[in-house]
């Protein structure tokens, strides 16, 4: 493969007021001998972008060096196909923009861009995808209505589906229901449950194959071959998938641990067993004779720290549907509804308005004070804080405790997967498998399993089966991708896995064991095994390394090493410190480009080299840096803890944690650790940016020269 | 003729709209996206932050823009809107007209343009709280990153823009332009608005400068807003020490949204945070009916009452006047003390809904079929015509992410059987 370089300089955008741009030139010219140099007026222009083609072809060239905008623009514009890399230098966002114009240290930090990205182009090599035998069935566990809902769409898009259910019957939880809530706005009440044809469209479908009373004894593998073996009645059983959609629904909250509510009185039920009641005949006490005034207390056991501190988000709705039944047997009947909140989001309000219209149910928020039963068995239900303004006291035939639910992976891992890190998905919040991301609902630490209904998150039925629709859509994506050798979320289209210099590894196992999304595993000695369609392409591996053995094509330790060796570190008594800044590329180089948007300006000495993620840092940057004379480095990403927001789940913290440890060996070397430092930084944060790198850079003044530097 | 053809046209360019184009995309699918205004983005581009989290929206637009910026499937129409659809399932043909924002792609977003711009122009992005210039940037995440010029703001015979620009971008001359897609499917991600809040006539948005809806709050809280993330009262520009939120306001009333929006509640919450962040000393009132924090999202509510300066007033609000100094009173009854609660606030904030628009939209009837509050009902419509995210129902950002995904999917059959019947009629 030839490897030949081109580095253009453009001068729109004040980059060729601000500097000398022929001076660039020359430094990729003379010192890094590439062979062809130019400036251009309008590089992104259809004038510059020809250029650029011409010369490709013409001269051969494979690797660009751009000295213009930012990557996150253009990108299009300066995509010439896989065969030509690409490394931008953003003179505009990290020069002309921010900087004074025609100063020297403004020429001195151009310079520095162009001898960085010339490095950093000349570490790179094409990547090539990696090649797999993907099967592009979807495996789907679980039957009830989330499950076949999410089987039959991805049939229906020409994909084949292997769907498991544990029990013999396939229904899950609809199975027990007497009557639905509404669907949509438009029905007037609840709605019969309309399983059978469903049921009957799964089973008859071409493109599924149901596996009853089967469950997960293991999954090995990775997106595009998972292996995954069943156990069913006739035993063992082997299956293939490309990807798993978990639509293994919730299970009810233990009602027997409302002794606080009452639970131990003869009639004082669960929302489960009176919907099943409703299902099998008429609504009774246990003395069988029937039940003319009935209470539902909501959040029995949710939103409740002793117990489930969520919100199940159905239990308002489906007791305003299981007033109905009260109501709908029996004109004459009372019901009652203590609440907290009446939560019926959205166009359930107009299912809560039909009902709070019926006369026959009384809707009150309260506090349940006590509940207990007369020796004739009438439960006395005491209410503080209502609506009247007093303690109120109800006797019922019966109470109903509306249960909420909590995801059936509590104490089951379910996919039992092979995995170095464990069995099961990680749990987010109040243990569902969920994802953490706003913007991106299924996102689990598992690439290619997806969760969906119940399990995923608190939901009713309607939602289950939308989510289950979404679920199903992400499942077929990630075998579509993979089959490209393509990585999935956030990083699609990246066709760089790692490698592992393998020889060289000392089994110390940080990298299976930081790796967020569970893509290595290890044999017998520990080393580690490459499941590469696992890979997101973060690059905590490759920070986490000690002896540097995990690289991709394009970013890789010696390359981010080389661009921090290129820069030119004036001596110490130049008074001109020097900074480096390793940016996240998801968040923190974003706010630099909003910075230079508003042309805020900041210091000239700071030198930014963007990371895939800050978890991808390795240490040696850090003694790489030091060595070559920085004064300091900041280290910005994105916030971590509860409310993390990096993109790969943990790679902000590990970087954190790293980087305290290297601040104690700074420490013993009697150099400010402070030199050192992390910062949070989130996409709001473009105002305060420029004086953070400010006081940094003053502190740095202060504490005078790095003592290593010119060593 | 038509100039393309896609699996999937997508109709809005909001957060669901982006979502489905992506995923479709992402997964192979040739995708048409449109959007009305200049720039992607939709409403999530105007919040400051996202509930539960507190984390800004611009940090998923900016993965998505990128996901869109390296994939080929995707052809993106902004300012471009349909006019009208023909044929059937499997192969309808869209018309779409592009209105001129007058600048093109060369735009550099040097901003040479805005500084000799004579006109100021109100800032739809700043609910008019804010002016730029006749040319300006939609927005700091616009997507193209381009300027756009409002015309009808421009001085007569004015091209000062045109001279400083020295690449070629702006064009005043240019004109709209009506072209065709041909696609198997299309889904309206047409999104919301807020509800009007000047036909809250009780609530004294009319009267009270300080008396504003929750997304001009967003407005108010964000660094590139109006007032550069300062909350301050917008009769005098001075800080904000009491701020009442008045709940369903439009909502859960059959004079106006008869549904609740679902996201109001947590808007609030998240807002008195930004309240309680900026000023330690402030004070936060929210009057509800109930507060609706479903599923996990119970957590936030219950941090939330964590702070004693945070004050829950289950009661509707009666009225809003004129109070001592300048302030703003909210009455309302105050249902679990009983009694008649006042409080003398500096800001007022209304939590108005969601109201689709589709609802006021021509399409509508032709092409979408709306239920009575004017969602687009997934059973309501023909084959191949889908409504994703708030155009089918009033939920969150996170829920209408989950919707859009699965209508990539429901893109897809459409595509398929398309595909099987031109394969049985070839």
């Amino acid at each position: 493969m030839a490897n030949n370089t081109g580095v253009y300089i453009c001068t729109g955008c004040d980059i060729g007021k601000a500097v000398d741009a022929e001076a660039l030139r020359g430094v990729a010219n003379d010192e890094y001998k590439v062979p062809v140099c130019k400036t251009h007026p309008f590089l992104c222009s259809e004038e510059g972008v020809n250029l650029l083609k011409q010369d490709i072809s013409s001269q051969g060239l494979d690797r660009l060096v751009l000295g213009a905008c930012s990557p996150r623009y253009h990108k299009d514009t300066f995509d010439f196909g896989e065969n030509v890399l690409i490394a931008r230098a953003p003179l505009r966002e990290y020069v002309s923009w921010t900087l004074p114009h025609g100063e020297e240290d403004t020429q001195m930090a151009a310079a520095d861009y162009i001898r960085m990205y010339t490095a950093n182009i000349k570490g790179q090599s094409i990547p090539k995808p990696f090649e797999q035998n993907t099967d592009k069935s979807l495996l789907v566990i679980g039957g009830g209505v989330t499950g076949m809902t999410s089987a039959l769409e991805a049939a229906r898009a020409g994909y084949k589906v292997k769907l498991v259910e544990k029990e013999a019957e396939l229904g899950g939880y609809a199975r027990k229901l007497h009557r639905q809530i509404p669907v949509h706005s438009g029905q007037d009440g609840p709605q019969p449950v309309s399983l059978e044809n469903r049921i009957a469209e799964v089973v008859g479908h071409a493109n599924i194959t149901v596996h009853k009373s089967a469950t997960i004894a293991s999954i090995s593998g990775q997106p595009g071959e998972f292996a995954i073996t069943l156990n069913t009645n006739g035993g063992a059983r082997e299956l293939k998938a490309g990807a798993i959609v978990m639509a293994t629904g919730g299970k009810p909250y233990d009602a027997s641990k409302l002794t606080h509510l009452g639970i131990e009185c003869d009639n004082v039920i669960s929302s489960v067993e009176f919907e099943e009641m409703a299902a099998a005949g008429p609504i009774t006490r246990k003395d069988g004779q029937p039940a003319k005034s009935v209470a539902f207390i909501q959040c029995a056991g949710s939103r409740d720290k002793n117990h489930l501190p969520y919100c199940s988000s159905f239990c308002c709705t489906v007791s305003l549907k299981q007033a109905s039944y009260v109501r709908d047997a029996d004109p004459e009947s009372k019901v009652y509804i203590v609440y907290k909140d009446m939560i019926t989001p959205g166009q359930y309000e107009n299912f809560y308005r039909r009902q709070q219209s019926d006369p026959g149910i009384f809707l009150t928020k309260g506090d349940v004070a006590g509940v207990r039963e007369t020796p004739e068995k009438i439960v006395v239900l005491e209410v503080d804080n209502t609506l009247l303004g007093e303690q109120v006291a109800f006797e019922l035939d019966l109470v109903v405790l509306a249960v909420g639910l909590e995801p059936s992976t509590k104490d089951d891992p379910v996919l039992n997967l092979q995995y170095r890190q464990g069995p099961a998905l990680p749990d987010q919040k109040y243990g569902f498998p969920d994802s953490h991301f706003i913007c991106f609902p299924y996102e689990t630490q598992r690439t290619g399993i997806y969760t969906a209904g119940a399990v995923h998150q608190p939901m009713d039925i309607n939602f289950s089966q939308r989510d289950a629709v979404g679920a199903a859509m992400k499942a077929i994506q990630a075998v579509e991708l993979t089959d490209k050798g393509q990585t999935v979320h956030p990083r699609v289209g990246d066709r760089t896995k790692p490698f592992f210099r393998l020889d060289q590894c000392t089994q110390c196992k940080r990298c299976t064991e930081e790796c967020p999304f569970g893509v290595l595993d290890e044999d017998e000695r520990g080393t580690p095994k490459l499941n590469e369609a696992r890979c997101r392409g973060c690059g905590v591996c490759m920070g986490a390394c000690p002896v540097r053995i995990i690289s991709f094509k394009d970013y890789s330790v010696d390359i981010v090493g080389e661009m921090i060796k290129s820069v030119e570190i004036p001596d110490e008594w130049d008074e001109k410190p020097r900074i480096l800044i390793f940016a996240c590329e998801n968040d923190s180089v974003p706010v630099f480009d909003m910075m230079a948007m508003d042309r805020l300006k900041y210091s000239p000495y700071v030198r930014i080299i963007p990371l895939r993620c800050l978890g991808g840092t390795n240490l040696v940057w850090v003694s790489d840096a030091l060595a070559a004379g920085f004064d300091g480095v900041m280290f910005m990403g994105c916030k971590f803890g509860d409310d993390y927001q990096c993109h790969f789940v943990k790679g902000s913290e590990l970087a954190n944690v790293r980087l305290g440890k290297v601040q104690e060996t700074i420490g013993r070397l009697q150099l400010e650790s402070e030199r050192i430092q992390q910062f949070e930084v989130s996409m709001n944060d473009y105002k305060k940016m420029p004086q953070m790198i400010e006081e940094f850079v003053e502190m740095i003044d202060q504490f005078g020269p790095n003592p290593f530097k010119g060593m | 003729m038509a100039e393309n053809k896609a699996g999937v046209l997508v109709i809005g360019g909001g957060i669901s709209g982006i979502t489905t184009a992506l995923e479709a995309a992402e997964t192979g699918l040739r995708v048409v996206l449109i959007e009305k205004s200049p720039t992607l983005g939709g409403r999530v581009a105007g919040l400051y932050q996202y509930f539960p989290k507190l984390c800004p929206p611009t940090c998923g637009l900016e993965v998505n823009y990128q996901r869109l910026r390296r994939n080929p499937n995707i052809q993106i129409f902004t300012n471009t809107e349909v006019t009208s659809v023909s044929g059937e399932a499997g192969a309808y043909k869209a018309t779409l007209r592009t209105s001129p924002t007058f600048v093109n792609a060369r735009c550099v977003m040097c901003d040479a343009c805005t500084q000799v711009c004579p006109a100021d122009a109100p800032s739809a992005f700043d609910y008019g709280m804010a002016n730029t210039k006749a040319i300006h940037l939609p927005h700091r995440m616009a997507y193209p990153p381009r300027y756009v010029v409002e015309r009808e703001f421009c001085p007569p015979e004015c091209a000062k823009c045109v001279d400083a620009c020295t690449y070629d971008a702006i064009d005043l001359a240019m004109k709209s332009r009506e072209f065709e897609v041909e696609t198997t499917s299309l889904v309206f991600a047409t999104g919301w608005k807020p509800y009007d809040p000047t036909r809250l006539t009780q609530l004294g948005y009319n009267e009270h400068a300080d008396v504003i809806s929750n997304v001009m709050m967003e407005r108010l809280a964000a660094p590139d807003g109006p007032t550069g993330g300062e909350i301050r009262r917008p009769s005098n520009g001075e800080p904000v020490q009491t701020v009442v939120f008045v709940q369903c306001a439009g909502s859960r009333d059959t004079e106006h949204l008869p549904y609740c929006s679902s996201i109001c509640c947590l808007a609030s919450l998240k807002q008195a945070h930004y309240v309680r962040e900026a000023n330690p000393d402030s004070k936060v009132y929210i009057f509800y009916i109930d507060i609706r924090t479903p599923g996990k999202f119970e957590g936030f509510y219950s941090r939330t009452k964590e702070d004693p300066n945070i004050v829950f007033v289950k009661g509707k609000v009666a009225k809003v006047d004129s109070g001592e100094d300048g302030k703003v009173r909210v009455e309302a009854e105050d249902i679990l003390a009983g009694g008649k609660v006042r409080v003398d606030a500096d800001l007022v904030v209304l939590a108005t809904g969601m109201e689709p628009n589709l609802k006021t939209e021509g399409l509508a009837g032709q092409i979408v079929h709306l239920d009575e509050d004017g969602f687009a009902a997934e059973h309501l419509q023909q084959p191949g015509i889908f409504a994703t995210g708030v155009a089918r129902s009033p939920v969150d950002v996170n829920s209408s992410i989950q919707d859009a995904t699965g209508s990539a999917l429901k893109a897809m059959q459409s595509s398929l059987k398309a595909m099987q019947t031109a394969g049985g009629n070839g």
